[in-house]
Protein backbone atom coordinates (compact mmCIF):
# COMPACT_ATOMS: atom_id res chain seq x y z
CA UNK A 1 0.00 0.00 0.00
CA UNK A 2 1.50 3.45 -0.86
CA UNK A 3 2.29 6.06 2.31
CA UNK A 4 -0.79 8.11 2.74
CA UNK A 5 0.00 11.61 1.37
CA UNK A 6 0.78 14.22 4.10
CA UNK A 7 1.75 17.89 3.28
CA UNK A 8 3.71 18.48 6.11
CA UNK A 9 7.11 16.98 6.05
CA UNK A 10 11.32 17.16 6.75
CA UNK A 11 13.89 18.64 5.03
CA UNK A 12 16.54 16.11 6.10
CA UNK A 13 19.40 18.72 4.96
CA UNK A 14 18.38 21.38 7.71
CA UNK A 15 17.59 18.89 10.37
CA UNK A 16 19.46 18.92 13.75
CA UNK A 17 17.86 16.45 15.41
CA UNK A 18 17.52 18.92 18.30
CA UNK A 19 13.61 17.12 19.31
CA UNK A 20 11.95 20.39 19.78
CA UNK A 21 9.50 19.46 17.42
CA UNK A 22 9.32 15.53 18.91
CA UNK A 23 8.23 17.41 22.53
CA UNK A 24 5.73 20.15 20.93
CA UNK A 25 3.65 17.62 17.96
CA UNK A 26 -0.42 17.29 19.37
CA UNK A 27 -0.02 13.77 18.27
CA UNK A 28 3.36 12.41 19.63
CA UNK A 29 3.59 11.61 15.83
CA UNK A 30 7.55 12.70 15.50
CA UNK A 31 10.90 10.45 16.49
CA UNK A 32 14.29 11.35 16.07
CA UNK A 33 15.86 8.31 14.40
CA UNK A 34 19.35 8.43 13.10
CA UNK A 35 19.86 11.91 13.98
CA UNK A 36 16.59 13.49 12.14
CA UNK A 37 12.98 13.99 12.93
CA UNK A 38 11.27 11.07 11.20
CA UNK A 39 6.89 12.14 10.95
CA UNK A 40 4.59 8.92 11.77
CA UNK A 41 2.25 8.90 8.71
CA UNK A 42 -0.48 7.26 10.84
CA UNK A 43 -0.38 9.72 13.30
CA UNK A 44 0.17 12.78 11.95
CA UNK A 45 -2.91 14.76 11.75
CA UNK A 46 -1.04 17.90 9.23
CA UNK A 47 -1.62 20.59 11.98
CA UNK A 48 1.77 21.90 11.75
CA UNK A 49 3.20 22.56 14.86
CA UNK A 50 6.63 21.51 14.11
CA UNK A 51 6.63 23.89 11.14
CA UNK A 52 5.91 26.52 13.81
CA UNK A 53 8.23 25.42 15.78
CA UNK A 54 11.18 24.20 14.52
CA UNK A 55 14.48 26.58 15.09
CA UNK A 56 16.11 25.02 12.04
CA UNK A 57 13.14 25.49 9.67
CA UNK A 58 13.51 22.48 8.32
CA UNK A 59 10.05 21.34 8.87
CA UNK A 60 7.66 22.29 5.51
CA UNK A 61 4.72 22.41 3.75
CA UNK A 62 4.52 20.67 0.55
CA UNK A 63 2.11 22.51 -1.77
CA UNK A 64 1.47 22.89 -5.89
CA UNK A 65 3.35 25.54 -7.98
CA UNK A 66 1.41 28.32 -9.75
CA UNK A 67 3.73 27.13 -12.71
CA UNK A 68 0.49 24.40 -12.55
CA UNK A 69 -1.50 26.77 -14.30
CA UNK A 70 0.17 26.24 -17.78
CA UNK A 71 -1.16 22.91 -17.60
CA UNK A 72 -4.57 24.21 -18.27
CA UNK A 73 -7.16 26.18 -21.19
CA UNK A 74 -9.33 27.54 -17.92
CA UNK A 75 -8.27 28.48 -14.75
CA UNK A 76 -9.95 29.56 -11.59
CA UNK A 77 -8.79 30.56 -8.21
CA UNK A 78 -10.70 29.81 -5.37
CA UNK A 79 -9.43 32.12 -2.61
CA UNK A 80 -9.61 30.98 1.41
CA UNK A 81 -11.32 34.22 2.78
CA UNK A 82 -7.72 34.19 5.04
CA UNK A 83 -6.45 35.50 1.77
CA UNK A 84 -8.20 38.59 2.61
CA UNK A 85 -6.63 39.36 6.12
CA UNK A 86 -3.26 39.53 4.64
CA UNK A 87 -3.33 42.72 3.23
CA UNK A 88 -3.52 46.07 4.74
CA UNK A 89 -6.24 48.53 4.52
CA UNK A 90 -8.31 46.50 2.10
CA UNK A 91 -12.45 48.20 2.14
CA UNK A 92 -13.40 45.85 -1.31
CA UNK A 93 -12.64 42.56 -1.84
CA UNK A 94 -12.68 43.25 -5.81
CA UNK A 95 -9.65 44.62 -5.64
CA UNK A 96 -8.27 41.12 -4.49
CA UNK A 97 -10.75 38.87 -7.00
CA UNK A 98 -9.17 41.46 -9.65
CA UNK A 99 -5.39 41.02 -8.82
CA UNK A 100 -6.36 37.24 -9.18
CA UNK A 101 -7.28 37.67 -12.33
CA UNK A 102 -4.21 39.72 -13.55
CA UNK A 103 -1.77 36.82 -12.03
CA UNK A 104 -3.37 34.36 -14.78
CA UNK A 105 -6.28 33.33 -13.64
CA UNK A 106 -9.17 33.64 -16.18
CA UNK A 107 -11.87 33.72 -13.67
CA UNK A 108 -13.01 33.48 -9.42
CA UNK A 109 -15.04 31.45 -7.16
CA UNK A 110 -14.49 32.91 -3.32
CA UNK A 111 -14.57 29.84 -0.65
CA UNK A 112 -16.67 32.40 1.08
CA UNK A 113 -19.57 32.03 -1.13
CA UNK A 114 -19.49 28.03 -0.89
CA UNK A 115 -19.22 28.98 3.31
CA UNK A 116 -22.66 30.83 3.12
CA UNK A 117 -24.08 27.90 1.57
CA UNK A 118 -22.72 25.51 4.12
CA UNK A 119 -24.13 27.88 6.84
CA UNK A 120 -27.54 27.59 5.43
CA UNK A 121 -27.09 23.72 5.05
CA UNK A 122 -25.87 23.40 8.60
CA UNK A 123 -28.20 25.23 10.14
CA UNK A 124 -31.19 23.36 8.60
CA UNK A 125 -29.34 20.16 9.57
CA UNK A 126 -28.97 21.12 13.43
CA UNK A 127 -32.61 21.97 13.38
CA UNK A 128 -33.71 18.80 11.60
CA UNK A 129 -32.42 17.17 14.79
CA UNK A 130 -31.06 14.39 12.46
CA UNK A 131 -27.55 15.05 14.25
CA UNK A 132 -26.26 13.83 17.15
CA UNK A 133 -24.88 16.34 19.60
CA UNK A 134 -23.10 18.17 20.20
CA UNK A 135 -22.30 18.66 16.34
CA UNK A 136 -18.60 19.02 15.30
CA UNK A 137 -17.66 21.36 12.77
CA UNK A 138 -16.77 19.73 9.99
CA UNK A 139 -14.22 22.68 8.07
CA UNK A 140 -10.76 21.88 9.45
CA UNK A 141 -9.40 18.38 8.24
CA UNK A 142 -6.98 18.63 10.87
CA UNK A 143 -9.63 18.59 13.55
CA UNK A 144 -11.18 16.22 11.62
CA UNK A 145 -8.29 14.08 10.93
CA UNK A 146 -7.28 13.95 14.88
CA UNK A 147 -10.91 12.60 15.70
CA UNK A 148 -10.51 9.67 13.39
CA UNK A 149 -7.34 8.93 15.14
CA UNK A 150 -7.45 9.47 18.61
CA UNK A 151 -11.49 10.16 19.03
CA UNK A 152 -13.20 6.97 17.79
CA UNK A 153 -16.35 7.57 19.70
CA UNK A 154 -16.81 11.17 18.17
CA UNK A 155 -16.60 9.95 14.68
CA UNK A 156 -20.29 10.19 14.97
CA UNK A 157 -20.79 13.74 15.89
CA UNK A 158 -18.79 14.94 13.04
CA UNK A 159 -21.02 17.36 10.83
CA UNK A 160 -21.59 15.03 7.79
CA UNK A 161 -20.95 18.01 4.85
CA UNK A 162 -18.01 19.47 2.88
CA UNK A 163 -15.72 22.01 3.41
CA UNK A 164 -16.55 25.14 1.56
CA UNK A 165 -13.21 24.23 -0.57
CA UNK A 166 -15.07 21.31 -2.11
CA UNK A 167 -18.58 23.01 -2.48
CA UNK A 168 -17.14 26.00 -4.28
CA UNK A 169 -14.60 23.93 -6.50
CA UNK A 170 -17.91 21.87 -7.45
CA UNK A 171 -20.14 24.78 -8.11
CA UNK A 172 -16.92 26.63 -9.98
CA UNK A 173 -16.54 23.79 -12.21
CA UNK A 174 -19.85 23.18 -13.37
CA UNK A 175 -20.17 27.39 -14.17
CA UNK A 176 -17.47 27.13 -15.93
CA UNK A 177 -17.83 23.90 -18.21
CA UNK A 178 -21.43 25.33 -18.98
CA UNK A 179 -20.03 28.93 -19.63
CA UNK A 180 -17.29 28.05 -21.85
CA UNK A 181 -18.12 24.40 -23.07
CA UNK A 182 -14.50 23.14 -22.59
CA UNK A 183 -14.43 19.58 -21.28
CA UNK A 184 -13.84 19.06 -17.26
CA UNK A 185 -9.64 18.57 -17.77
CA UNK A 186 -9.20 21.59 -20.01
CA UNK A 187 -10.49 23.58 -16.69
CA UNK A 188 -7.74 23.73 -13.99
CA UNK A 189 -8.92 24.67 -10.47
CA UNK A 190 -6.67 25.98 -8.10
CA UNK A 191 -7.42 26.46 -4.17
CA UNK A 192 -5.23 29.17 -2.33
CA UNK A 193 -5.18 27.43 0.55
CA UNK A 194 -4.02 29.11 4.35
CA UNK A 195 -2.25 25.53 5.57
CA UNK A 196 -0.81 22.33 5.56
CA UNK A 197 -3.85 20.02 6.03
CA UNK A 198 -6.03 21.68 3.60
CA UNK A 199 -3.46 20.91 0.85
CA UNK A 200 -3.31 17.37 2.85
CA UNK A 201 -6.98 16.94 2.51
CA UNK A 202 -7.24 17.67 -1.57
CA UNK A 203 -4.35 15.38 -2.01
CA UNK A 204 -6.03 12.35 0.46
CA UNK A 205 -9.50 13.66 1.12
CA UNK A 206 -11.94 12.71 3.70
CA UNK A 207 -15.39 12.17 3.26
CA UNK A 208 -14.86 11.97 -0.56
CA UNK A 209 -13.18 9.60 -2.76
CA UNK A 210 -11.60 12.22 -4.63
CA UNK A 211 -11.63 16.47 -4.60
CA UNK A 212 -12.71 18.59 -7.20
CA UNK A 213 -9.50 20.96 -6.60
CA UNK A 214 -6.51 19.67 -8.69
CA UNK A 215 -3.62 21.72 -7.41
CA UNK A 216 -3.18 23.97 -4.01
CA UNK A 217 -1.57 27.33 -4.01
CA UNK A 218 0.35 28.46 -0.73
CA UNK A 219 -1.72 32.04 0.40
CA UNK A 220 2.25 33.53 1.02
CA UNK A 221 3.81 32.58 -2.21
CA UNK A 222 0.52 34.22 -4.04
CA UNK A 223 0.67 37.20 -1.65
CA UNK A 224 3.95 38.39 -3.29
CA UNK A 225 2.61 39.11 -7.37
CA UNK A 226 -0.57 40.00 -6.17
CA UNK A 227 0.20 42.58 -4.12
CA UNK A 228 2.12 43.79 -7.12
CA UNK A 229 -0.84 43.86 -9.20
CA UNK A 230 -3.25 45.25 -6.18
CA UNK A 231 -1.07 48.48 -6.83
CA UNK A 232 -1.25 48.84 -10.11
CA UNK A 233 -5.12 47.88 -11.13
CA UNK A 234 -6.61 50.53 -13.21
CA UNK A 235 -10.10 49.25 -13.22
CA UNK A 236 -11.57 47.27 -10.85
CA UNK A 237 -14.29 44.01 -11.72
CA UNK A 238 -17.47 43.65 -9.14
CA UNK A 239 -16.85 40.23 -8.59
CA UNK A 240 -17.38 39.54 -5.24
CA UNK A 241 -20.32 37.84 -4.38
CA UNK A 242 -20.00 37.36 -0.62
CA UNK A 243 -20.96 38.86 3.02
CA UNK A 244 -20.00 39.03 6.22
CA UNK A 245 -20.91 35.19 6.86
CA UNK A 246 -18.63 33.98 4.18
CA UNK A 247 -15.60 36.33 5.16
CA UNK A 248 -16.05 35.61 8.63
CA UNK A 249 -15.23 31.82 8.50
CA UNK A 250 -11.73 32.82 8.44
CA UNK A 251 -11.54 33.25 11.67
CA UNK A 252 -12.11 31.17 14.57
CA UNK A 253 -15.85 31.71 15.84
CA UNK A 254 -16.76 33.05 12.28
CA UNK A 255 -18.21 29.95 11.49
CA UNK A 256 -20.63 29.32 14.73
CA UNK A 257 -21.83 33.03 14.37
CA UNK A 258 -23.13 31.90 11.43
CA UNK A 259 -25.74 29.58 12.52
CA UNK A 260 -27.59 31.97 14.71
CA UNK A 261 -28.01 29.94 17.17
CA UNK A 262 -25.91 30.75 21.08
CA UNK A 263 -25.48 27.30 21.96
CA UNK A 264 -22.14 26.93 20.32
CA UNK A 265 -18.44 26.61 21.58
CA UNK A 266 -15.48 27.91 19.66
CA UNK A 267 -12.07 26.84 20.07
CA UNK A 268 -8.64 27.08 18.59
CA UNK A 269 -5.05 26.24 18.90
CA UNK A 270 -4.80 22.45 18.76
CA UNK A 271 -3.76 22.01 22.50
CA UNK A 272 -7.32 23.26 23.60
CA UNK A 273 -9.07 21.46 20.65
CA UNK A 274 -7.57 18.39 22.56
CA UNK A 275 -8.75 19.14 25.58
CA UNK A 276 -12.56 20.12 24.15
CA UNK A 277 -12.42 16.85 22.19
CA UNK A 278 -11.52 15.02 25.91
CA UNK A 279 -14.10 16.95 27.65
CA UNK A 280 -16.96 16.13 24.90
CA UNK A 281 -15.71 12.48 24.80
CA UNK A 282 -16.32 12.66 28.56
CA UNK A 283 -19.81 14.07 28.50
CA UNK A 284 -18.95 17.05 30.16
CA UNK A 285 -20.21 19.83 28.16
CA UNK A 286 -23.80 19.15 27.17
CA UNK A 287 -26.38 21.74 25.91
CA UNK A 288 -24.55 22.50 23.14
CA UNK A 289 -25.29 22.44 19.65
CA UNK A 290 -22.62 23.25 17.84
CA UNK A 291 -18.95 23.12 18.46
CA UNK A 292 -16.32 24.88 15.98
CA UNK A 293 -12.84 24.01 16.27
CA UNK A 294 -9.77 25.21 14.71
CA UNK A 295 -6.45 23.65 14.78
CA UNK A 296 -4.56 26.78 14.12
CA UNK A 297 -4.61 29.84 16.72
CA UNK A 298 -7.40 32.51 15.60
CA UNK A 299 -8.59 30.33 13.09
CA UNK A 300 -7.63 29.95 9.41
CA UNK A 301 -5.69 33.19 9.26
CA UNK A 302 -3.11 31.50 11.74
CA UNK A 303 -2.47 29.17 9.27
CA UNK A 304 1.06 27.81 8.50
CA UNK A 305 0.73 29.02 4.59
CA UNK A 306 -0.69 32.70 5.81
CA UNK A 307 1.88 35.71 5.47
CA UNK A 308 0.96 37.75 8.31
CA UNK A 309 0.59 37.63 12.35
CA UNK A 310 -3.38 35.68 12.81
CA UNK A 311 -4.50 38.31 14.92
CA UNK A 312 -3.59 41.18 12.90
CA UNK A 313 -5.44 39.12 10.26
CA UNK A 314 -8.42 39.19 12.11
CA UNK A 315 -8.48 42.50 13.02
CA UNK A 316 -8.25 43.61 9.14
CA UNK A 317 -11.35 40.64 8.62
CA UNK A 318 -13.43 42.31 11.25
CA UNK A 319 -12.87 46.00 9.51
CA UNK A 320 -13.39 44.66 6.13
CA UNK A 321 -16.99 43.48 7.48
CA UNK A 322 -18.01 47.11 7.91
CA UNK A 323 -18.55 47.21 3.68
CA UNK A 324 -20.34 43.95 3.56
CA UNK A 325 -23.40 42.35 3.37
CA UNK A 326 -24.80 40.02 6.23
CA UNK A 327 -24.77 37.21 3.54
CA UNK A 328 -25.20 36.87 -0.53
CA UNK A 329 -25.74 33.39 -0.55
CA UNK A 330 -29.01 31.01 0.09
CA UNK A 331 -30.21 27.47 -0.23
CA UNK A 332 -34.08 27.28 -1.29
CA UNK A 333 -36.20 25.39 0.79
CA UNK A 334 -36.33 21.91 0.33
CA UNK A 335 -32.86 22.28 -1.31
CA UNK A 336 -31.24 19.00 -2.27
CA UNK A 337 -27.99 18.28 -0.07
CA UNK A 338 -26.32 15.52 -2.44
CA UNK A 339 -23.87 17.90 -3.76
CA UNK A 340 -22.79 18.47 -0.12
CA UNK A 341 -23.16 15.26 1.69
CA UNK A 342 -20.27 13.16 2.03
CA UNK A 343 -19.56 10.22 0.51
CA UNK A 344 -19.58 8.00 3.55
CA UNK A 345 -19.09 7.88 7.10
CA UNK A 346 -16.37 8.69 9.03
CA UNK A 347 -14.36 5.46 9.87
CA UNK A 348 -12.07 5.56 12.93
CA UNK A 349 -8.71 4.89 12.47
CA UNK A 350 -7.46 1.59 14.43
CA UNK A 351 -3.70 3.39 15.15
CA UNK A 352 -3.95 3.69 18.87
CA UNK A 353 -4.72 -0.14 19.34
CA UNK A 354 -2.02 -1.99 20.30
CA UNK A 355 -3.14 -4.94 18.50
CA UNK A 356 -6.51 -6.45 16.90
CA UNK A 357 -6.86 -8.93 19.86
CA UNK A 358 -7.47 -8.27 23.09
CA UNK A 359 -5.54 -10.52 24.78
CA UNK A 360 -2.55 -10.02 23.06
CA UNK A 361 -3.34 -5.96 23.12
CA UNK A 362 -3.27 -6.47 27.22
CA UNK A 363 -0.39 -8.81 27.18
CA UNK A 364 1.92 -5.77 25.56
CA UNK A 365 0.26 -2.91 27.65
CA UNK A 366 1.42 -4.87 30.77
CA UNK A 367 4.91 -4.99 28.97
CA UNK A 368 5.36 -1.50 28.52
CA UNK A 369 3.91 -0.65 31.96
CA UNK A 370 6.62 -2.97 33.51
CA UNK A 371 9.05 -1.30 30.67
CA UNK A 372 7.94 2.19 31.95
CA UNK A 373 9.08 1.33 35.43
CA UNK A 374 12.37 0.30 34.13
CA UNK A 375 13.24 3.21 32.19
CA UNK A 376 14.40 6.63 34.58
CA UNK A 377 10.88 8.71 33.30
CA UNK A 378 13.08 11.98 33.01
CA UNK A 379 11.44 12.08 29.74
CA UNK A 380 14.67 13.22 28.09
CA UNK A 381 14.25 12.91 24.49
CA UNK A 382 17.42 11.52 23.90
CA UNK A 383 16.08 8.02 22.29
CA UNK A 384 13.68 10.40 20.11
CA UNK A 385 10.67 9.50 21.94
CA UNK A 386 8.77 12.19 23.53
CA UNK A 387 8.33 10.76 26.89
CA UNK A 388 9.39 7.03 28.80
CA UNK A 389 6.31 5.78 28.16
CA UNK A 390 5.74 7.11 24.18
CA UNK A 391 9.44 4.72 24.25
CA UNK A 392 8.21 1.71 26.12
CA UNK A 393 5.07 1.62 23.64
CA UNK A 394 7.76 2.01 21.00
CA UNK A 395 9.59 -0.79 21.83
CA UNK A 396 7.00 -3.05 22.77
CA UNK A 397 5.06 -1.91 19.64
CA UNK A 398 8.36 -3.02 18.16
CA UNK A 399 9.97 -0.15 16.58
CA UNK A 400 12.67 0.59 18.49
CA UNK A 401 15.02 -1.44 20.98
CA UNK A 402 15.41 -1.38 24.73
CA UNK A 403 19.40 -0.10 24.39
CA UNK A 404 18.18 3.17 22.45
CA UNK A 405 17.87 4.44 26.12
CA UNK A 406 20.72 5.78 27.10
CA UNK A 407 20.36 4.78 30.97
CA UNK A 408 19.41 1.50 29.74
CA UNK A 409 22.40 1.56 27.86
CA UNK A 410 24.80 2.49 30.56
CA UNK A 411 23.41 -0.55 32.67
CA UNK A 412 24.15 -2.60 30.02
CA UNK A 413 27.47 -0.89 29.44
CA UNK A 414 28.04 -1.68 33.37
CA UNK A 415 27.43 -5.25 32.92
CA UNK A 416 29.09 -5.95 30.51
CA UNK A 417 32.46 -4.74 31.92
CA UNK A 418 31.49 -6.16 35.26
CA UNK A 419 30.89 -9.98 33.32
CA UNK A 420 34.48 -9.31 31.47
CA UNK A 421 36.37 -8.55 34.37
CA UNK A 422 35.02 -11.46 36.19
CA UNK A 423 36.22 -13.47 33.15
CA UNK A 424 39.39 -11.83 33.79
CA UNK A 425 39.43 -13.56 37.07
CA UNK A 426 38.84 -16.62 35.78
CA UNK A 427 42.43 -16.67 34.07
CA UNK A 428 45.11 -19.06 35.57
CA UNK A 429 46.74 -16.78 37.98
CA UNK A 430 50.18 -17.11 35.94
CA UNK A 431 48.85 -15.79 32.89
CA UNK A 432 47.27 -12.69 34.90
CA UNK A 433 50.48 -12.26 36.15
CA UNK A 434 52.70 -11.50 33.22
CA UNK A 435 49.86 -9.57 31.40
CA UNK A 436 50.34 -7.07 34.55
CA UNK A 437 53.68 -6.98 34.17
CA UNK A 438 53.69 -6.36 30.75
CA UNK A 439 51.74 -2.95 31.46
CA UNK B 1 -3.54 -6.67 33.42
CA UNK B 2 -3.41 -4.72 36.59
CA UNK B 3 -2.86 -0.67 36.78
CA UNK B 4 -2.80 1.35 39.73
CA UNK B 5 -3.36 5.03 39.87
CA UNK B 6 -2.31 7.19 43.18
CA UNK B 7 -5.47 9.99 43.76
CA UNK B 8 -4.00 13.22 44.78
CA UNK B 9 -6.96 15.02 47.42
CA UNK B 10 -5.69 18.75 47.38
CA UNK B 11 -6.11 19.25 44.22
CA UNK B 12 -9.28 19.92 42.29
CA UNK B 13 -7.80 21.13 39.37
CA UNK B 14 -6.19 18.00 38.72
CA UNK B 15 -8.94 15.62 39.40
CA UNK B 16 -9.98 13.43 36.66
CA UNK B 17 -6.23 12.44 35.12
CA UNK B 18 -6.29 9.18 36.23
CA UNK B 19 -9.23 8.65 34.33
CA UNK B 20 -7.74 10.10 31.26
CA UNK B 21 -4.80 7.92 31.29
CA UNK B 22 -6.98 4.79 31.74
CA UNK B 23 -9.01 6.25 28.80
CA UNK B 24 -5.64 5.87 27.13
CA UNK B 25 -5.09 2.65 28.09
CA UNK B 26 -8.40 1.50 27.11
CA UNK B 27 -9.07 2.57 23.62
CA UNK B 28 -5.15 1.01 23.21
CA UNK B 29 -6.51 -2.52 23.98
CA UNK B 30 -8.87 -1.69 21.37
CA UNK B 31 -12.09 -1.99 23.30
CA UNK B 32 -15.33 -0.74 22.28
CA UNK B 33 -16.10 2.66 22.10
CA UNK B 34 -19.31 2.57 24.14
CA UNK B 35 -17.59 0.45 26.66
CA UNK B 36 -15.16 2.74 27.35
CA UNK B 37 -17.54 5.05 27.68
CA UNK B 38 -19.24 3.72 30.31
CA UNK B 39 -16.23 2.98 32.17
CA UNK B 40 -14.20 6.42 31.82
CA UNK B 41 -17.53 8.32 33.21
CA UNK B 42 -18.11 5.83 36.28
CA UNK B 43 -14.27 6.17 36.98
CA UNK B 44 -14.31 9.73 36.55
CA UNK B 45 -17.59 10.23 39.15
CA UNK B 46 -15.55 8.25 41.50
CA UNK B 47 -12.42 9.38 41.04
CA UNK B 48 -14.03 13.04 41.65
CA UNK B 49 -15.76 11.44 44.82
CA UNK B 50 -12.56 10.70 46.04
CA UNK B 51 -10.84 13.97 46.01
CA UNK B 52 -14.15 16.31 46.61
CA UNK B 53 -15.45 14.25 49.57
CA UNK B 54 -12.03 11.86 50.81
CA UNK B 55 -8.42 13.93 50.46
CA UNK B 56 -7.66 11.28 47.51
CA UNK B 57 -7.05 7.19 47.84
CA UNK B 58 -5.59 4.96 45.31
CA UNK B 59 -7.69 3.49 42.56
CA UNK B 60 -6.47 -0.11 41.04
CA UNK B 61 -7.45 -1.45 38.32
CA UNK B 62 -7.90 -5.08 37.01
CA UNK B 63 -8.51 -5.40 32.73
CA UNK B 64 -9.08 -9.07 31.26
CA UNK B 65 -10.73 -9.17 27.58
CA UNK B 66 -14.26 -10.20 29.53
CA UNK B 67 -14.36 -7.93 32.06
CA UNK B 68 -12.84 -4.33 33.63
CA UNK B 69 -12.61 -3.86 37.51
CA UNK B 70 -11.77 -1.22 39.23
CA UNK B 71 -11.58 -0.48 43.14
CA UNK B 72 -11.29 2.72 44.64
CA UNK B 73 -9.65 2.93 48.05
CA UNK B 74 -9.57 5.88 50.69
CA UNK B 75 -9.03 7.03 54.04
CA UNK B 76 -11.86 9.46 54.08
CA UNK B 77 -14.95 10.39 56.22
CA UNK B 78 -16.99 7.47 54.83
CA UNK B 79 -20.33 7.42 54.36
CA UNK B 80 -23.17 7.41 56.81
CA UNK B 81 -26.09 6.38 54.91
CA UNK B 82 -25.07 4.31 51.48
CA UNK B 83 -29.18 4.42 50.38
CA UNK B 84 -29.45 8.04 50.75
CA UNK B 85 -25.75 8.76 49.19
CA UNK B 86 -27.52 7.02 46.13
CA UNK B 87 -30.10 8.90 45.94
CA UNK B 88 -30.13 11.55 42.88
CA UNK B 89 -29.58 14.72 44.07
CA UNK B 90 -28.47 14.06 47.28
CA UNK B 91 -24.98 15.62 48.18
CA UNK B 92 -23.28 16.75 51.13
CA UNK B 93 -20.57 18.72 49.06
CA UNK B 94 -19.84 22.13 50.81
CA UNK B 95 -20.00 25.67 48.74
CA UNK B 96 -16.39 26.18 47.56
CA UNK B 97 -17.32 22.28 45.64
CA UNK B 98 -20.33 23.49 44.52
CA UNK B 99 -19.08 26.74 42.63
CA UNK B 100 -16.88 24.16 40.71
CA UNK B 101 -20.04 22.67 39.42
CA UNK B 102 -19.79 19.54 41.54
CA UNK B 103 -22.27 18.61 44.26
CA UNK B 104 -25.53 17.61 42.11
CA UNK B 105 -25.62 14.62 43.90
CA UNK B 106 -25.65 12.70 40.34
CA UNK B 107 -22.28 10.73 40.84
CA UNK B 108 -23.04 7.58 42.40
CA UNK B 109 -26.39 7.08 40.36
CA UNK B 110 -24.13 7.63 37.13
CA UNK B 111 -22.43 5.12 38.13
CA UNK B 112 -24.74 2.55 39.04
CA UNK B 113 -26.76 3.36 35.83
CA UNK B 114 -23.04 3.13 33.78
CA UNK B 115 -21.71 0.10 35.00
CA UNK B 116 -22.87 -3.43 35.44
CA UNK B 117 -21.97 -4.21 38.80
CA UNK B 118 -21.70 -1.58 42.34
CA UNK B 119 -20.53 -2.30 45.86
CA UNK B 120 -19.71 0.26 48.33
CA UNK B 121 -17.96 -0.61 51.83
CA UNK B 122 -17.45 2.20 53.90
CA UNK B 123 -16.95 2.78 57.81
CA UNK B 124 -17.12 6.08 59.18
CA UNK B 125 -14.19 7.31 60.13
CA UNK B 126 -12.27 4.55 58.50
CA UNK B 127 -12.61 5.06 54.93
CA UNK B 128 -15.05 4.05 51.85
CA UNK B 129 -14.10 1.30 49.21
CA UNK B 130 -16.35 1.88 46.23
CA UNK B 131 -16.08 -1.27 43.32
CA UNK B 132 -17.27 -1.21 40.03
CA UNK B 133 -17.41 -3.82 37.46
CA UNK B 134 -18.34 -3.42 33.55
CA UNK B 135 -18.50 -6.40 31.89
CA UNK B 136 -17.11 -6.39 27.71
N1 LIG C 1 -15.67 8.45 48.67
C1 LIG C 1 -16.58 9.05 49.45
N2 LIG C 1 -16.32 9.30 50.76
C2 LIG C 1 -17.23 9.91 51.55
N3 LIG C 1 -18.45 10.30 51.12
C3 LIG C 1 -18.78 10.06 49.85
C4 LIG C 1 -17.88 9.44 48.94
N4 LIG C 1 -18.49 9.34 47.75
C5 LIG C 1 -19.72 9.88 47.89
N5 LIG C 1 -19.91 10.32 49.15
C6 LIG C 1 -21.14 10.93 49.71
O1 LIG C 1 -22.22 10.59 48.88
C7 LIG C 1 -22.86 11.77 48.42
C8 LIG C 1 -23.42 11.55 47.04
O2 LIG C 1 -22.34 11.34 46.11
P1 LIG C 1 -22.56 11.68 44.58
O3 LIG C 1 -21.32 11.42 43.87
O4 LIG C 1 -23.80 11.01 44.13
O5 LIG C 1 -22.87 13.25 44.62
P2 LIG C 1 -21.87 14.45 44.82
O6 LIG C 1 -20.46 14.00 44.69
O7 LIG C 1 -22.20 15.15 46.08
O8 LIG C 1 -22.25 15.38 43.60
P3 LIG C 1 -21.87 15.13 42.05
O9 LIG C 1 -21.27 13.77 41.96
O10 LIG C 1 -23.15 15.24 41.29
O11 LIG C 1 -20.89 16.19 41.72
C9 LIG C 1 -21.81 12.83 48.52
O12 LIG C 1 -22.32 14.12 48.60
C10 LIG C 1 -21.07 12.42 49.78
O13 LIG C 1 -21.77 12.82 50.92
S1 LIG D 1 12.76 20.75 15.56
FE1 LIG D 1 12.54 18.69 14.67
S2 LIG D 1 12.81 19.04 12.45
FE2 LIG D 1 13.61 20.85 13.48
S3 LIG D 1 15.81 20.43 13.71
FE3 LIG D 1 14.82 19.82 15.64
S4 LIG D 1 14.43 17.60 15.33
FE4 LIG D 1 14.84 18.44 13.28
MG1 LIG E 1 -19.85 12.86 43.04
Amino acid sequence: MNKPFHSVTLDPDKCRGCITCVNRCPTGAIRVRNGKAKILAELCIDCGECIRRCPHHAKKAVYDSLDRLNEFEYKIALPAPALYGQINNLEDIDYVLTALKKIGFDDVFEVSKAAELISCYTRDLINSGKLKKPVISSACPAVVRLIKVRFAQLCDNVLPLLPPMELAAKIAREEAIKKTGLQSEKIGIFFISPCAAKVTDVKNPIGRDKSEIDYVLSIGEVYPPLISKMNKLDKVEPLSESGIIGVGWASSGGESSALFNEKYLAADGIEEVIKILEEIEDEHLYDLDFVELNACNGGCVGGVLTAENPYVAKARIQMLRKYLPVSQNHIDENADTSNVDWDGELIPEKTMMLSENIGESLRMLSEIDDMVERLPQLDCGACGAPSCHAFAEDVVRGYANENDCIFQLRDYIHNLVRSVSSLESLLPNKVRKENDDEN
Amino acid sequence: MDISYNVNGDDFTRAGEASSKFKKALKQVGFDAEIIRRVTIAMYEAEINMVIHAHGGVIDCKITPEKIELWFRDKGPGIENIDLAMKEGYSTAPDNVRSLGFGAGMGLPNIKKYTDEMKIETELGVGTTVYIAVNV
